[in-house]
């Protein structure tokens, strides 16, 4: 069986096991070191009980991180891993996404690693398309250098290293993502375990980069950034979970809905607007999913969570196996004739 | 009226032009002749960095210089015999080096008054006494080119840029050259159009037969093909061979190859050369800086591939991480470095030695790497299959030492048997039984290659200190002393032949070391000065980390040491660090390779200052 009659594009090539696996199969004998209370402590419990329902070979998978706080998932994981240096895991992971299409590879990494020293190859990795599934714990802060704010802080944080308040504007991850042309964007909040495992499963059977954007909280130099979302009452008029093919709508019993506003999206009570006037989400509309970035503000006033944007093209790694394959199959490897070449002469002998 | 044919054993030719007249092609096209006539030869391209230059300025100066004789030679020579310039700034920037006596071929139809003021000549040097010591030929080659290809109705623009091979075929018939292989290759060049190909070919008859029938030549000249070892040959530049070093280490290790780069001058046609060779198993990757290009080919080494990155110097400055997590999870990976001038962005196009110390030291930590260095174009492939070798043998990144004279340059390649290339074959851990992924062969000190996929291997590697053996993460301070030890005494273990010594005489009391592309001034000068009845011995260093087991004892024979290197003496400072010998270190930064002449001096006088 292959992942293809799975149901997982994503992951064809990879091979599969009928052996029963369970999260426990993928904990590795190594002592978890994040903080009491780390919100990456609940993302790796999501992705080890996830990943059994992939049916993969353990030792098919392959997680790369840089450097940071979430970097070191790959060393609780009992897969291969390899924890790199700070913002290149996208390019270590595209060498080995290019030279093994029979391997799983992930990519863990944090919003200083990803979207600060390593933005170049999160978006050329992205432009690309290569096949690997990047998840970007985002905490807004730098975590393992002790608390400086990060690309992704609010305009003004007071750190350590500003103390009279931070100047940088932030980015939107998934805004940047889908500038950069990604094929798959994805965000969820660490502490809503379907969510989550909802986004994974869906990155998982996408062929192509999957950038995934995971909220989540540092209790020791950013507590409580995400708050207002883990708040029942809170998250239920700010967070706008979006699914393809379906109306827009959120909120407890689905009172606010998102509409139309001129080239961008607004967000408007359901019974002020007509049922023709909800956006219905379609993942494959870029200009959509971009204006549903932008509906998520940096004070969280709405957060839209999901799936932005699932779409198929050839990804980098498949593409460039297919030239060397078709070069293979159009001329023999005769290293004795790459070595003459055209214009020889000879030395006779005496 | 007959000219007369004078036999020679070797001459030195330059063409030198505006960097839009073609020169290096002009060049590369007299190298074929005279490598397919059977000359030893060695080029040396020089060109500016700015891809067009303002036209007719000294910055915008291009030449190629090419030596062929009748004997095996070893450099493309101090200075031309003849020169060929296409333009007054070609004449300023070139004049200097032409010997009283030399032959001087200039294209009048560029001496204009405003093409000589553009170079800050006040009056024609060819109208005045300044040219009086040269044997000057001058012709009108852009209205002779004109002229000769009006029939096939280019227009003037068009036409004149012809004028290069105008000047090639009056070159090929001094020399007596052939022909058919130049006008094959302009009518394959430029097969798309046959105007511009007839053109070109009826530029290049027009020049040979301006030789032949105009009275201003009076002599022709002949060089016999050279006695090299019996074989098949052919011509080859440092990047090609050292391309091919690689696609041969690919087939001989049966290892797919990841080339992971980024384009640099003088590197980029390593890029280029790969990337027309997939059908051997290459995959090339232009990835977005150098320092994903070294991450993609270390990605593909942890997954069992032969990754390799090319660059020059600025972008090893870039990969320096990448090459210390190399060292830390010992996986194998060549870095090539063909250096440049610097520091910073340097001197793009021109050569210099020195990145040794940055490729020996220019890591954090204790980050030993291995260096291996080529010393002439087509050494590069040896070279290249010697850093596969210790890269897979010994799990480790190795730094390929190469630069901008041999890149570009080229000489006659003794084509190898393939059957007789090294094995290199490598085997992956596949055995869980016991599996650590930090244990160590009792011999190499390599650690297992447990690639991705191999069941019950499972592992993770990292930046971080590994415990010996088990590569958990350990902050343990013995531990830590201990893997530093280790990493260096696996890369001090590394096999690496001994240095040969060139004293024919055996009685030499001075020992002349270099590295990397000097191997040919320096051989040259030292037989300049045996000729001269004085004795040096010659040591030529391919492995500069670790260096050959034998090479102490070596330096400890002689009573001098002389250590010529384009930069500022930094071997010396590692043979002086290492085996207290107090070598005498003589530098030059100029971008270009040593001349034969000037080190036959600086030998010369270090052996007349020896004591009797």
């Amino acid at each position: 069986m292959t992942a293809i009659d799975l149901g997982l594009p994503g992951l064809s090539g990879v091979p599969t096991t009928d052996e029963k696996q369970t999260a426990k199969d993928y904990k590795s004998d190594q002592e978890v070191r994040w903080c009491p209370g780390c919100g990456d402590y609940v993302v790796l419990n999501a992705v080890q009980s996830f990943l059994p329902s992939l049916g993969l070979k353990r030792e098919n998978i392959v997680f790369v991180s840089g450097i940071g706080c979430s970097s070191r998932f790959p060393y609780y994981m009992n897969t291969y891993g390899m924890h790199s240096i700070h913002g290149r895991a996208p390019a270590i992971a595209t060498g080995l996404a290019v030279a093994r299409p029979d391997l799983s590879v992930w990519v863990v990494t944090g919003d200083g690693d990803a979207l600060s020293i390593g933005g170049n190859h999160l978006i050329h990795t992205l432009r690309r398309n290569v096949n690997l599934k990047i998840l970007l714990f985002n905490n807004r802060i730098y975590g393992l250098t002790k608390g400086q704010y990060s690309p992704t802080s609010e305009e003004g944080k007071v750190t350590k290293s500003t103390p009279a308040g931070s100047l940088d504007h932030p980015f939107n991850p998934v805004s940047l993502a889908l500038g950069a042309e990604a094929s798959f964007v994805g965000r969820a909040v660490d502490s809503d375990r379907a969510g989550l495992t909802e986004v994974l499963r869906q990155a998982a059977e996408h062929r192509g980069s999957a950038l995934v954007e995971i909220y989540q909280n540092c209790p020791i130099f950013n507590d409580g950034a995400f708050d207002v979302l883990k708040d029942a009452d809170e998250a239920s008029r700010r967070i706008i979970n979006v699914v393809d093919g379906q109306p827009i709508k959120f909120g407890r019993e689905g009172e606010y809905a998102v509409v139309r506003d001129g080239f961008g999206l607004t967000v408007a009570k359901t019974a002020d607007v007509v049922e023709e006037d909800v956006v219905v989400h379609d993942a494959s509309d870029l200009n959509l999913a971009f204006a549903l970035s932008r509906l998520s503000t940096q004070d969280l006033e709405h957060t839209v969570t999901g799936v932005f944007r699932n779409t198929q093209r050839a990804t980098y790694d498949d593409s460039a196996r297919a030239q060397v394959a078709e070069a293979v199959a159009a001329k023999p490897a005769d290293l004795g004739a790459l070595l003459r070449g055209k214009d020889t002469w000879t030395v006779a002998g005496e | 009226m007959s000219t007369e044919t004078r036999k020679l054993d070797r001459v030195v030719i330059r063409f030198a032009g505006d960097s839009g007249d073609g020169m290096q092609l002009t060049g590369d096209r007299f190298t074929s002749e005279a490598a397919a006539f059977g000359n030893d030869l060695a080029t040396q391209p020089n060109f500016p960095a700015e891809i067009r230059a303002p036209q007719g300025t000294l910055p915008g100066v291009s030449s190629f210089q090419l030596h062929f004789a009748d004997y095996d030679i070893l450099t493309p020579g101090d200075r031309p015999d003849v020169l060929v310039a296409m333009n007054p700034a070609a004449l300023k920037a070139n004049i200097g080096d032409l010997p009283k006596g030399g032959i001087l071929i200039v294209n009048t139809d560029e001496f204009t008054k405003r093409n000589l003021t553009k170079v800050g000549y006040d009056a024609n040097p060819l109208e005045d006494a300044s040219l009086e010591p040269f044997q000057v030929h001058k012709v009108a080659m852009a209205t002779l080119t004109i002229g000769a290809v009006e029939s096939t109705g280019l227009g003037k623009k068009d036409a004149e840029r012809a004028k290069n091979m105008f000047a090639l075929g009056l070159l090929s018939w001094m020399y007596h050259r052939p022909t058919e292989g130049t006008e094959r290759f302009l009518r394959e060049k430029f097969a798309k159009k046959p105007d511009i190909a007839e053109a070109n070919v009826l530029a290049f008859r027009a020049g040979w037969n301006y030789g032949e029938t105009t009275e201003s030549f009076a002599v022709t000249f002949e060089v016999a093909p050279a006695k090299l070892d019996t074989g098949t040959y052919r011509q080859i530049t440092g990047n090609t061979a050292l391309a091919y070093g690689i696609v041969a280490a690919g087939q001989q290790s049966g290892l797919p190859v990841v080339l992971g780069t980024y384009p640099i001058t003088p590197a980029s046609d390593i890029l280029h050369e790969l990337s027309r060779h997939k059908n051997f198993g290459i995959t090339t990757v232009q990835a977005e800086d150098e320092i994903a290009g070294i991450g993609i080919a270390l990605g593909a080494s942890y997954g069992g591939s032969l990754g390799v990155t090319s660059t020059s110097g600025p972008g090893v400055a870039l990969k320096s991480e990448t090459i210390g997590l190399a060292v830390m999870t010992e996986l194998p990976l060549i870095v090539i470095d063909v250096q440049r001038g610097g520091p910073s962005t340097g001197l793009p196009t021109k050569t210099e030695q020195a990145d040794l110390l940055q490729a020996m030291f220019g890591r954090n930590g204790e980050s030993p790497v291995p260096i291996v260095a080529p010393q002439s174009p087509a050494d590069c492939f040896d070279a290249a299959l010697d850093a596969a070798r210790i890269a897979l043998t010994y799990r480790t990144p190795v730094l390929l030492l190469s630069d901008g004279a041999i890149a570009n340059g080229s000489e006659p390649w003794l084509i190898p048997d393939v059957s007789t290339l090294p094995d290199l074959s490598v085997e992956f851990a596949t055995d869980p039984e016991g599996f650590e992924p930090y244990s160590r062969d009792p011999e190499t000190l390599a650690r297992p290659w447990a690639v991705p996929g191999t069941p019950g291997l499972q592992h993770r590697i990292g930046g971080l200190e590994k415990q010996h053996g088990s590569g958990n993460i350990s902050y343990d301070p013995a531990n830590h002393d201990f893997m530093v030890r280790l990493r260096q005494q696996k890369i001090d273990g590394i096999e690496v032949p001994d240095v040969v010594v060139d004293d024919p005489s055996g009685e030499a009391r001075v020992l002349v070391v270099g590295w990397g592309s000097s191997f040919g001034p320096i051989g040259a000068a030292a037989r300049r000065v045996r000729k001269l009845g004085m004795q040096v011995a010659h040591a030529h260093l391919r492995h500069l980390n670790p260096f050959p087991k034998n090479l102490g004892d070596v330096l400890s024979r002689y009573e001098r040491v002389i250590v010529p290197e384009m930069n500022l003496g930094q071997l010396a400072l590692l043979l002086r660090a290492k085996y207290l010998v107090d070598a005498v270190s003589y530098t030059k930064v100029q971008g270009l390779p040593f001349k034969a002449e000037e080190l036959q001096n600086v030998l010369a006088d270090v052996i007349k200052g020896v004591p009797a």
